[in-house]
């Protein structure tokens, strides 16, 4: 199924999407990764608000490479996400609803997802070129000295994932993979 | 005996042209590649998945701009003629280069001064560099950037001789399909076998610098990497971990001498942007 969806993402909207279905996201996300979250960690132990607010928020796990002259911003494809797993609980517990990333979680953390009605997304690796193109506006809203690995308020149009992990904790990981392997082996009988 | 005198900016001159010609043109032969199992997929996810991946390339290409965000660590291969005097610090001209490609080709730089007090260096440097002397007056360069969401999937492991074979196979495939969506598929294996620990590690590097297509010299080590890559590809793992019949675009096998107690067997993954240009200077 293909969903075009405005962003922030309700529970109500994070409930409709299954995995494998196709999200066209408008609208703002934030980027963060390893060196982001472990701030935003730092933030949340001394009592601090956070730079974005979490609730409903999708957050994308990228650091792109440097805009050149003319350009909103530089490559920006996802990265791996399982190195966020440490922290992606507690940011579930606050609200995040959406993650953008690539590759496996942990069952903690699709075990918080479900609690959460969060959503995991996969953006193409290796396809920051074209991911690129959806980005309209990106601006630094904190940790600036961490120059890639800032937080960034992203605009973005019609840009493109898949649901990886639903909030029911379903996952195309293993479905597609499966579900490959099946159609294989009913071609390979006949 | 008549040294060939070359001046050290002239390394640097190339490994900056290298950093920024690997970063933004896929080479010929993985795009040929990644479009020849395209037209054999028959697995629609997979298929829109390789699309994207080829449109993504062909703009890269066109626009100048970085294929990937993971522009990489710069792993710099220097072959150096024994008739070839380099004058100035090697070291010192290598880095420079990554730091000015990095600078002005606009690369992201993503290498931290020390692994654990986790601090950017801010210019990519330093390189990881390989030093070989061979026979001329030629010094060829390598750039071959590399991406970690496939380096934190590769692995060693010092199997027993007998193990053999078969225990080759096992541990390649079990180190793919553990990786699974990870690393970014289709990727690219790299197998180094014998040697020392280090040593396997580095032939499993070097490995990912063939071009896709070309094949082990010996026919029993191509055969290896011909049942290696179809064993692989039956995982079913796919284009992004979605289901397909490409997970893997090539094998590629380096083998060297090693102890009578030991077989290492070292597994470099790469993903499909996988980058690597040489200059011979």
């Amino acid at each position: 199924m293909i969903h075009h969806i405005d962003l922030p993402l309700t529970r109500e909207k994070a409930k409709t999407l299954t995995a494998g279905d196709t999200v066209y996201f408008s609208g703002v996300l934030y980027t963060a990764r390893d060196a982001a979250h472990k701030r935003l960690m730092e933030l949340l132990d001394a009592g601090k608000p956070l730079p974005f607010p979490i609730e409903n928020s999708v957050v994308y796990y990228v650091g792109p490479t440097p805009a050149s002259p003319g350009q909103v911003i530089g490559s920006a494809g996802p990265t791996t996400s399982y190195r966020m797993d440490a922290y992606t609980p507690r940011l579930l517990g606050l609200g995040l609803r959406g993650m953008i990333g690539k590759g496996k979680r942990s069952a903690e953390v699709v075990e918080a997802m479900k609690q959460a009605g969060a959503v995991y997304f996969g953006a193409i690796g290796g396809a920051g070129a074209l991911l690129a193109d959806c980005i309209k506006a990106a601006e630094v809203i904190a940790f600036d000295d961490l120059e890639s690995e800032a937080i960034r308020r992203l605009q973005v149009e019609e840009f493109p994932v898949t649901v990886v992990i639903d909030s029911a904790g379903n996952n195309l990981y293993l479905s597609g993979r499966e579900a490959y392997l099946h159609a294989l082996q009913q071609h390979t009988k006949h | 005996m008549m040294m060939r005198l070359v001046d050290a900016d002239t390394i640097t001159a190339a490994v900056k042209r290298l950093c920024i010609e690997a970063n933004c043109n896929l080479p010929n032969d993985v795009r040929g590649c990644i479009r020849l199992f395209r037209k054999q997929e028959r697995w629609p996810a997979a298929r829109d998945v390789l699309d994207k991946i080829i449109t993504n390339f062909e703009i890269a290409g066109a626009r100048h701009v970085p294929i990937c965000q993971d522009t990489g660590v710069a792993c710099v291969f220097l072959e150096i003629g024994m008739d070839a005097h380099i004058e100035g610090d090697i070291n010192a001209a290598v880095n420079e280069g990554v730091r000015q490609g990095y600078r002005e080709g606009y690369l992201r730089k993503s290498v931290v001064r020390d692994p654990l007090n986790r601090i950017n260096t801010g210019d990519n440097t330093p390189a990881m560099l390989y030093i070989d002397f061979v026979r001329g007056d030629r010094i060829t360069v390598t750039v071959a950037p590399k991406g970690f969401g496939s380096e934190n999937m590769s692995r060693i492991k010092m199997l027993r001789p007998s193990d053999g074979v078969d225990g080759v196979i096992d541990f390649v495939v079990s180190v793919v399909e553990a990786a699974g969506p990870n690393p970014c598929p289709p990727i690219v294996v790299g197998v180094g076998l014998g040697g020392t620990f280090d040593k396997a590690a580095l032939l499993s590097k070097k490995a990912l610098l063939r071009p896709l297509g070309d094949h082990h010299q010996q026919e029993y080590y191509a055969n290896l990497e011909s049942t290696l890559l179809e064993k692989i590809n039956a995982l079913g793992i796919g284009p992004q971990g979605f289901g397909g019949a490409v997970t893997a675009l090539q094998v590629a096998i380096e083998t060297m001498p090693t102890h009578i107690a030991g077989l290492p067997c070292a597994v470099n993954i790469n993903c499909h942007v996988t980058r690597h240009v040489s200059e011979v200077l």
